[in-house]
């Protein structure tokens, strides 16, 4: 993708700006925007691939991949963003890079309105905002040697570093760990790890500000990745970068991202600081998430209570359920979620969330009849624990409905009995 | 290295005649070898693997790959012997003892019949493991008629039964949809009801959450312990990812460069590991059940070409305590399998006492 | 209410019913109806507009550059040639449908329905003609390609099956003898072996209606030389998409069920490898219909080819133009059959 994109650049006429600016070291690096600044500013931002049908390529609907996220990246740090496949985080990636055109929204990088520039307007943009991919083996060009490849932004760039481009290489080959000497290779010769450092060497060579990473180390086996994951982390400090680092791997997320953003079905539920993230999450499918992740831990196995089994999948992107897109499957879910979008709003200082009945904060809309029957087929608790558990589960769930809605109850209770073999979620 | 196996053909069996006597363990394999011949030299993709399994039982086979842990599932299920064509045969030899039947020797038609009634397989990617052709149902169906002697219309119902059991949602008409109808989710659950309509004694389940959303494998994760309880049955799972194999496994087998490396109860391998690559493996996972890490302890290098194994202990090259003194040995032995505590087993020529010394004082409080 | 939520989540999705299917041929149907229309346009187009830009009087054309002055007026005005394009388009669409009637002063020219156009080469309407040479030309493809499915498609199976060793490479060095073999070629040297060397088949041709036994035998060399080359051709893709599917991971799910390897085989490679082989039938035989010109040379059969042949050295446009189009309909049917089949075997395409 980053190639057609840097291909397309090749085409513009050479910039007059193209003084060396390359080849800077990390220490003498000037920044225009100081640590903890906005960097990039995301708006509104939409991405829908039209679906066409028939003779005369009707649209008949789209795939709302990205439909209406608002973020911002602050330089220096780096943002995690986690979700399933299919909740849009990849185009959400290819869309600040401008790899993709936005449906709608607005994308500021320092400031500027990027959305709309053309190849020409991005060309500068482009040294300044890098991007990482998945898989080291297609992204690549197998007949290229990675002397080649790691020097070719400089060529597309019209820049011309300190001591030559062969020179450049072989530093930026030693700064993701690889032998200089190798620079006459071919990306066969590599194993999936190296492959992914020469892809970080290429994202480095024109000392990008932001680098996007999407999926940066799902393809690669436990013990590289911790090499990877590493190596990122160390290149941050040196060089001062600002991360975009999109993954599934919540684990991983955590390890590398001062701030997270969770998201499904084409919108951020919640956005928050690492710690209250997995401290307090507070929307439902965050809470949900986190708990799905298996433990590497044979002892916890007997604490499978605090597991939330979601039912069923995903929804389809291009009918997205109306309302709070997840109240097909949150066992919180009330008559408002299923009528109103919540808004994505800071419960918490740094701390945003999407979400009427949020985890670990004030109810946003306490009065609302509790939808149990749905509830119920929502989720269900793993463990099928003691009679003591299962007691005491139901008094709790008892407790939630007499809470929420009194008149209601004597119907819910009726609910609660009969569900009683599998006790809902009774988050206190 | 599955698709080494799929590339250069298979198998030619060579009986080894072996003095032992049967094993009174359900699954004993012995001394397992898998070797694809190709025009690189011999890949020995599995070196010599044993491991006991009982009923009721989950082992867990970890590895990163190219480990040779896909190779030893097909080896077990004599796929490296069904159906491969051509010249270049996987050669295998040593035991596979199931239910007291050795498998490598037996008559092929007599392990296509134990295939998919005694030993079932799930696969990895639940899409292209069922046939985009056929239904759900008609799979299922083929599935049990093979074994059973039933018409069409009893297979079919249980195939109904079996859908529901899994928690498929309207079984009586998703039974009609074909794989492409189905979410991932869905399929895998389709590709557990087929694997278990025989009732199997045996299920290998290879990767089995890998495809799938976090959310969706928990899910499938819990389908699979609760399927385990009600029928009884062993199982290995094979995976790369620690976290499921803590979720399932009774045993832990850790394999690197066709090997075992360690092999323990879950709890043993997980809270008194005695390998460094399982040091390895723990230290490189960010986990989320603990506090942040500071940093990850990567191990070094890449995983060894399996033509050339090292001579010595394959982990060497990586091994960041290669450095330390051992006892009476050279480099170029390699390391076999020795009892570090009860049915507890590591192969490494650091003496235990070092290891438990490394393990106490210089891994385990990093992690 | 919540039951209408949770329809996106847990509800089957569409599916492939008997509906879908008859929707999809009824859009395939359309298809096929509005892409004959198109190539009827493009065709008259390319014979009737394109030599009066190169300057050239299409009229000269269709009775020959030796003609007199009077008589090029004459079919100039029974074609209507001098009318606009569009009304000669309208009215050759009506002549398929009501018949034709040509007139120039008095002499009048009936085609009846439906008409492809009048040979005024030969005095003679075009659909005769087609009607009376078709059913050689279907008999030559059909035959053949019953051959070759059967010989190409084993040998391609077989060969998949044996990679490596000497059946497999012997067979691909055969396929590759008959891929690159012209037929006037292997024609020929069947010809002078089998039928005036060791005189076992008679090299001419006998119309069904005489005799049964005679029409066969004539047609066996023809059949076998075409299959030849064919044959070759679909052992290659035969064996190319065998190998592919053999190594997918339904084939080893399949072998895991505990199934024999003849059912793997025969059922669940075999239907998969079998989806390319039918889009090159349907192409190939879509091709042959419209006239296997150098068979039918070689063996001197009255088909299409040897008409179209003829007709071109004649310059005959209207029998161009009648064979043309009778090729782009046997080529819109022939893949018309294919998709259907297609639908059926692959139940992936019944949605899409």
């Amino acid at each position: 993708m980053s190639e057609n994109a840097e291909d397309n650049a090749v085409s513009i006429p050479a910039q007059s700006d193209g003084a060396a600016k390359g080849a800077a070291k990390g220490a003498t690096l000037t920044k225009d925007v100081a640590p903890g600044e906005t960097l990039l500013k995301v708006t509104g931002l939409q991405k829908h691939f039209p679906i066409r049908k028939g003779l005369l390529q009707r649209q008949v609907g789209a795939v709302r991949a990205v439909d209406g996220i608002d973020f911002e990246v602050r330089a220096g740090e780096t943002l995690g963003v986690v979700g399933e496949s299919g909740c849009g985080k990849s185009t959400m990636g290819r869309l600040i890079t401008r790899l993709l055109e936005p449906t709608a929204g607005k994308v500021e990088f320092e400031g500027r309105d990027i959305t709309h520039l053309g190849v020409s307007g991005m060309r500068p943009m482009r040294r300044d905002v890098q991007m990482i991919f998945q898989d080291p083996y297609s992204s690549l060009n197998p007949r290229h040697t990675i002397g080649t490849i790691i020097g070719a932004p400089f060529k597309l760039q019209g820049v011309e570093p300190e001591g030559g481009v062969k020179k450049e290489v072989q530093r930026l080959l030693s700064v993701v760990g690889l032998n200089p000497e190798h620079y006459n290779r071919y990306p066969h010769e590599f194993s999936g790890g190296q492959r992914q450092r020469i892809g970080i060497a290429r994202a480095l060579a024109l000392n990008p500000k932001l680098v996007v990473a999407d999926e940066p180390v799902s393809a690669l086996d436990v013990s590289i990745q911790a090499q990877v994951v590493n190596l990122l982390d160390d290149l941050q400090q040196e060089l001062g970068l600002t991360y975009v680092i999109i993954a599934h791997d919540l684990s991983v997320v955590r390890h590398v991202s001062d701030r997270i953003a969770v998201m499904y079905l084409g919108k951020i539920v919640e956005l928050a600081d690492r710690e209250s993230l997995y401290k307090a999450p507070m929307h439902p499918y965050t809470k949900a998430l986190m708990s799905a992740v298996p433990i590497p831990d044979p002892r916890r196995r007997s604490a499978k209570s605090e597991r939330i089994l979601l039912k069923g999948d995903v929804p389809s992107p291009i009918a997205p359920p109306s309302g709070c897109r997840f109240h097909t499957r949150c066992w919180k879910a009330t008559e408002i979620c299923t009528k109103q979008e919540p808004p994505l709003i800071e419960l918490k200082p740094g701390q945003q969330v999407a979400c009427h009945h949020p985890e670990n904060a004030e109810d946003q809309a306490p009065q609302d009849t509790v939808l149990l029957s749905a509830a119920k087929e929502a989720v269900e608790l793993v463990a099928v624990g003691t009679a003591a558990e299962l007691a005491a589960a139901e008094k709790a769930s008892e407790a939630a409905v007499e809470e929420t809605a009194v008149e209601e109850t004597a119907v819910e209770k009726s609910a609660v009995e009969k569900s009683s073999d599998r006790p809902e979620s009774t988050d206190k | 290295m599955t698709d080494l196996s799929k590339s250069s053909g298979a198998a030619m069996t060579e009986p080894v005649v072996s003095d032992s006597p049967a094993p009174t363990a359900f699954l004993e394999v012995r001394d397992l070898k898998v070797h694809f011949p190709t025009d690189d030299g011999l890949v020995k993709s599995v070196d010599g693997l044993s491991f006991t399994l009982e009923k009721g039982k989950t082992l867990g086979i970890v590895g990163e790959s190219g480990s040779g842990k896909s190779v030893t599932s097909l080896g077990i299920m004599g796929l490296h012997t069904a159906g491969q064509y051509g010249k270049r045969k996987a050669r295998i030899s040593g035991e596979i003892w199931l239910d007291g039947t050795e498998l490598l020797s037996a008559d092929p038609d007599h392990v296509r019949k134990l295939r998919g009634r005694e030993m079932a397989m799930i696969f990895q990617d639940p899409l292209s493991a069922l046939h985009p052709y056929y239904t759900i149902g008609q799979q299922i169906v083929e599935a049990y008629r093979i074994h059973h002697d039933v018409d069409k219309k009893t297979a079919k119902r249980r195939a109904v039964e079996m859908l529901d059991r899994v928690g498929i949602p309207q079984p009586d008409k998703r039974v009609d949809n074909y794989p492409h109808e189905f979410s991932g989710g869905m399929r895998q659950r389709a590709m557990i009801a087929m694997s278990l309509v025989n009732n199997p004694e045996l299920l290998i389940a290879d990767e089995p959450t890998t495809a799938l959303d976090v959310t969706v494998q928990a899910q499938i994760l819990d389908l699979i312990r609760d399927l385990q309880k009600e029928f009884g049955s062993a199982v290995i799972i094979i995976t790369h990812d620690l976290g499921v194999v803590a979720e399932l496994s009774d045993d832990i087998l850790v394999m690197y460069g066709g090997r075992c490396i360690e092999r323990g109860p879950a709890e043993k391998v997980f809270y008194e590991p005695r390998h460094p690559y399982t040091w390895g493996l723990l230290g490189s996972m960010p986990r989320l059940d603990r506090d942040q890490q500071e940093r990850l302890i990567p191990v070094k290098g890449s995983p060894p070409s399996l033509i050339n194994i090292p001579s010595g202990c394959a982990f060497n090259p990586r091994c960041p305590y290669a450095d330390v003194p051992k006892d009476n040995v050279t480099r170029t032995v390699r390391p076999e399998l020795s009892e570090v505590g009860s049915q507890h087993w590591a192969a490494c020529h650091m003496t235990q006492e070092e290891r438990e010394r490394i393990w106490t004082e210089e891994i385990a409080p990093k992690l | 209410m919540i039951v209408g939520h949770r329809k996106t989540s847990g509800g089957p999705r569409s599916a492939a019913g008997p509906r879908a299917v008859l929707a999809y041929l009824i859009r395939r149907l359309f298809a096929a109806a509005v892409m004959l229309v198109v190539i009827i346009l493009v065709v008259f187009c390319i014979f009737f507009l394109v030599p009066r830009w190169a300057g050239v009087d299409p009229a000269t054309m269709f009775v020959g550059k030796q003609a007199d002055p009077g008589a090029i007026e004459a079919v100039r005005q029974k074609l209507g040639l001098g009318e606009p394009i569009f009304v000669q388009v309208w009215e050759f669409f009506k002549g398929l449908f009501v018949g034709r009637t040509y007139a120039a002063g008095g002499d009048v020219t009936n085609c009846a329905a439906p008409c492809f156009g009048y040979s005024f080469r030969n005095e003679q309407a075009i659909w005769p003609v087609l009607t009376d040479r078709f059913p050689v030309t279907l008999a030559l493809a059909l035959g053949a390609a019953v051959l070759w499915l059967l010989f190409g498609v084993a040998a391609g199976v077989l060969s998949a099956l044996k990679r490596g060793t000497l059946w497999d490479r012997s067979a691909m060095v055969v396929a590759l003898a008959g891929v690159s073999l012209p037929i006037y070629f292997t024609g020929l040297l069947s010809l002078a072996i089998f039928s005036y060397g060791l005189g076992w088949l008679d090299a001419q041709y006998v119309p069904l209606e005489e005799s049964f036994g005679g029409w066969f035998g004539g047609m066996i060399l023809p059949w076998v030389t075409l299959a030849f080359l064919y044959a070759a051709m679909y052992a290659r893709i035969t064996r190319a998409t065998m190998l592919e599917v053999m190594g997918e991971d339904y084939i080893r799910t399949a072998r895991a069920k505990g199934l024999r390897e003849p059912v793997v085989i025969g059922k669940h490679a075999m239907r998969s490898a079998m989806t390319p082989v039918l889009t090159m039938l349907g192409m190939d035989l879509g091709a042959l219909i419209g006239g296997a010109i150098l068979t039918e040379t070689t063996f001197s059969l009255p088909g299409l080819g040897q008409a179209v042949l003829k007709a071109i050295s004649d310059k005959d446009l209207p029998v161009i133009l009648g064979v043309t189009l009778i090729t782009s309909l046997a080529v819109i049917i022939a893949n018309l059959v294919v998709d259907i089949l297609y639908a059926v075997i692959d139940p992936r395409v019944r949605l899409a």
